[in-house]
């Protein structure tokens, strides 16, 4: 009983489904005070959830609750909201800061609990009028600084800080808060630098060391060897395995968050044994694009002529940063070469001029004009790039629409993609999800490119659409022989239909194999570790 | 430790006050082709001080809390002339006179400040063009209110006041009972010659009371609401995570500007000595907000200092375009046409100069980042 009583948070049975799918099933872990656990696993493990029901977030509420216990101090409790979960002394560091930028480290340390001094003009106006005692404010701010054990400057402002003294600060803001007792920390050094890292993973043993336990999440393996005591690895719904971080290696704890039953067998490809030709279509050389989220550092990438090259990682490592970047949605920097001719960045139109296509990730917000009809959606593009489907008078003065041309392609289309629809001039929102995905590739395709990019394009649709557009990917690219630079997260579509696969990590490329390798050796390299290292 | 002054910084200087700049050039243009005296010109910027500083520095709180320029100060001018209105017609004069015009103008002003806050919680991120179009709606209300329900709804009678007609308010307002009597009840006369004429006036209790403002204002930002307000001012979800009510906040920003204007207002006008019933509102905001603009402030920042930068430059140009538009083609309108033209100018400027800086700072975070991958790439 006395082991019982020592640990801070059990999870007994714990399980959620969301519309009868279950996404977490019976899981159970428990973590002792001055603890640190380690929490690794693909994304969609569900570990999400799970802290979602931790924090009793609304999401949970309104879904129908979980199944199961979680314990604190022995004791059952169902958090009605974050606060709640506050105030039982658990605190949370998001991924994305949540830091207002013009207020200093010291003002966003103690947001909305500033000590205040009350003076006489408090009496007329209420609390609200009290003045901020800055000196007290300063006070404390330190004193949290000085528990985190980090080097934080408490009067610099926010917006001047490295993104190393946002997380600081960010940390700093949760341990003001009295009796915390357990941190959760969201992947915390995915936007650091190796330096940053280190000293942040140095601040979190010293939080343990002061008996405040840590929840750290993360998909950089070697740090859960430095600093947790346990490690529990999901997959699927499920805790596979609970490890003591001393006896476990990179290796087995790669093998454990993507080893499916099913990875041994050979991917179900049908190799067709087709011969790449060496000539380079595209090269891109130290390319860096800011999207939020989904930063790309330093990126070296050459595609083949002819081949479909998959771009895998985890999310927010930056691949999706890539398309989108080279196809100037972003602010970009670097050397893109197509054929020999260097593509300007930041500047759409010449990248759709020189012949790349994008089929973007969000298909509703960048991909369709959701109010228009089929024929204008898959026409729009290559009228307005190529002036296509126009009937020049005049000698090209007055130009307009072909009608019957626009109406031909669009039919081509809906028969070969086997398009879901009443008709040519349906509007594209009245579509099904992998419909609507389907058009955009046919906008894409009508556009007749060299190299075309498709982000995501299995994303939000089910498995029989999903099957019918890798299909017709694989078709365009084995019939017109378009490269296709394919950006998905799931390992296993990827493997599927390309014949290599680069993946992201930390917003470079951490490696590029054939598509027929085990998906372990895909799995070292999103966790950030190249075969040799990790050996 | 001397700082290098590089032309990169000097270059981000002129970008960045390049208004008050523009103004300051023209005002030394202007200058010596009015040939107007040195006393002449300091008397007439102090009594445009005296007469707007209270209504520009109302601007100064919505802009604190991230809602941009408040073209809604016109509701409170409404309501400060409401309360004029009262007075003059109940012939309450001098010094009590304003008093009480402000204290029926406060509840008017809580409630139209009120109504435009929540709006402008309906359409947060276009503050800016709703605040100013609420003004033009309320403006038809206060039409409403002031020609036909004066008179017979509410029992005005005075013939000072009202068309003879019997009801609705005439089309100008003597304010004779209570004209500059804040500004006469204690004033420092300097250099006036032998008949006690000309010379530099100085309404002293005018001045204390824009202090007075301006310590509020000073006070007010290290307040609790007032770092409220500076935080939902930067980002409304962080603000909201942390448990500060957002909503409320705002409202009681655009609250509290609507009553400063309603009391400004009051103040303007008498010190003006005439109320125009159906015009005097209506300009007041545009030309308060160009004011703040000129004084080097923008959508998201504006202070003390540019308050009174602003009032000076911006009233310097209007007191020196007719005469020298005079002395130099004969012809005074082009004074009040400048008035105008600049304004508006002066208000687009502004707002497309502050799209173009926050573009420019997107840029440079990102040219940044490329500058860091390389310094690690170094390293």
């Amino acid at each position: 009983m006395s082991e019982m009583s020592k640990s801070l948070l059990e999870m007994q049975n714990v399980s959620k489904e969301y519309n009868g799918n279950p996404v977490l099933k019976d899981v159970n872990f428990s973590l002792n005070a001055g603890e640190v656990l380690g929490l690794v696993g693909e994304n969609g493990a569900g570990k999400s959830t799970l802290m979602n029901i931790l924090f009793g977030m609304d999401v949970i509420h309104q879904t129908g609750g979980y199944g199961g216990k979680v314990l604190i101090d022995g004791q059952e409790v169902k958090f009605a909201s974050p606060l709640d979960a506050l105030k039982a002394g658990i605190g949370m560091v998001h991924q994305e800061f949540s830091l207002l930028p013009g207020f200093t480290a010291a003002e966003n340390i103690l947001l909305n609990r500033e000590p205040e001094n009350k003076s006489v003009l408090s009496l007329v106006f209420g609390d609200r009028a009290n003045t901020i005692d800055r000196k007290d404010l300063q006070k404390q701010a330190i004193a949290a600084i000085t528990k985190l054990g980090v080097q934080l400057d408490p009067d610099m402002l926010v917006s001047e800080m490295p993104v190393g003294h946002k997380q600081f600060t960010e940390i700093s803001r949760e341990i003001s808060k009295s009796a915390i007792r357990l941190l959760v920390l969201d992947e915390p050094t995915a936007v650091l630098t190796e330096k940053e890292a280190e000293m942040l993973l140095k601040a979190i043993r010293n939080l343990a060391d002061q008996g405040i336990s840590v929840i750290f999440i993360t998909h950089r393996l070697q740090e859960i060897l430095d600093v947790c005591n346990k490690v529990v690895v999901m997959r699927d719904g499920r805790i596979i395995k609970e490890l003591e971080a001393a006896d476990t290696s990179i290796a087995e704890m790669a093998k454990l968050m993507v080893g499916r039953e099913v990875s041994t067998d050979k991917p179900k490809q049908d190799h067709d044994e087709r011969k790449i030709s060496d000539k380079i279509v595209l090269s891109v050389n130290n390319l860096w694009v800011d999207m939020p989220g989904e930063t790309v550092r330093d990126v070296n990438l050459e595609v083949r002529d002819g081949e479909i090259l998959g771009i895998g990682g985890l999310a927010g490592q930056g691949k999706l940063g890539i398309p989108n970047g080279i196809m100037g949605l972003f602010p970009a920097g670097g050397k893109v070469t197509l054929n020999g001719s260097e593509i300007p960045l930041n500047n759409p139109r010449a990248c759709l001029d020189s012949s790349l296509a994008f089929v973007s990730e969000d298909r509703r917000g960048v991909g369709l004009l959701l109010d228009e009809s089929l024929e204008w959606n898959i026409a729009f593009p290559a009228m307005q790039i190529q002036n296509k489907f126009l009937k020049n008078y005049l000698g090209g003065l007055i130009k307009w629409r072909d009608q019957a041309a626009i109406k031909e392609v669009t039919e081509k289309y809906i028969s070969q993609l086997q398009i879901k629809c009443t008709s040519s001039t349906q509007k594209a929102k009245e579509l099904s999800g992998g419909n609507q995905q389907k058009i955009c590739l046919a906008k894409a395709f009508a556009l007749e490119p060299k190299l075309l990019f498709v982000s995501e394009p299995t994303r939000g649709i089910d498995i029989g659409a999903k099957a019918l557009v890798l299909q017709a990917l694989r078709e365009y690219n084995r019939k017109n022989g378009v490269t296709i630079v394919m950006i998905s997260s799931e390992l296993e579509e990827l493997r599927q239909i390309c014949d290599r696969i680069a993946i992201i990590t930390d917003g470079a490329v951490s490696g590029i194999l054939p598509a027929d390798r085990p998906s372990e050796d895909f799995g070292m390299l999103m966790v950030g570790k190249t075969k040799k290292e990790a050996m | 430790m001397r700082k290098e002054i590089t032309s990169k910084d000097v270059r981000k200087f002129l970008s960045n006050n390049i208004v008050p700049i523009i103004f300051i050039v023209l005002c030394a243009v202007c200058i010596p082709v009015a040939g107007y005296t040195g006393q002449y010109l300091v008397d007439q910027i102090i009594t445009r001080i005296v007469r707007n500083s209270f209504l520009v520095l109302s601007l100064l709180i919505p802009i604190m809390a991230g809602m941009g320029l408040n073209f809604g100060m016109t509701l409170g001018a409404m309501a400060g002339q409401i309360g004029l209105i009262f007075v003059t017609s109940w012939n309450i004069v001098s010094i009590p006179g304003l008093l009480l015009a402000a204290i029926i103008a406060t509840p008017i002003a809580v409630v139209l400040g009120w109504f435009c806050g929540s709006m402008l919680n309906k359409a947060k991120g276009r503050e800016m063009i709703t605040s100013y179009m609420i003004s033009f709606f309320m403006n038809g209300v206060y039409q409403l209110v002031v020609l036909y329900g004066m008179g017979p709804v509410i029992p005005l009678s005075n013939s000072r006041v009202i068309l003879p007609r019997g009801y609705g308010v005439r089309n100008t307002i003597d304010l004779l009972s209570v004209r500059k009597s804040i500004d006469n009840f204690w004033a420092i006369r300097l250099f006036t010659d032998e008949n006690g004429t000309g010379g530099i006036t100085i309404p002293v209790l005018t001045f204390i009371l824009i202090i007075a403002l301006c310590l509020v204002i000073v006070w007010f930002r290290k307040t609790k609401i007032g770092q409220d307000m500076r935080a939902v001012g930067q980002d409304m979800e962080v603000a909201r995570e942390a448990g500060i009510k957002v909503e409320r906040t705002r409202i009681l920003a655009i609250i509290i500007s609507t009553v400063f204007a309603a009391y400004g207002m009051i103040i303007y006008l008498s010190n003006m000595g005439t109320l125009n019933t159906y015009n005097s509102h209506s300009q007041i905001g545009m030309f308060s907000i160009a004011a703040l603009l000129v004084g080097g402030a923008s959508v998201s920042k504006a202070s003390i200092k540019n308050v009174f930068l602003g009032i000076i430059l911006f009233h310097l140009m209007f007191i020196l375009t007719p005469q020298a538009g005079r002395n130099l083609i004969g012809q005074a309108q082009i004074g009040e046409f400048f008035r105008v033209f600049v304004s508006y100018g002066v208000i687009t400027l502004s707002l497309v100069l502050y799209e173009i800086r926050t573009r420019r700072e997107k840029a440079e975070s990102a040219r940044n980042l490329a500058l860091g991958q390389k310094q690690e790439e170094k390293a």
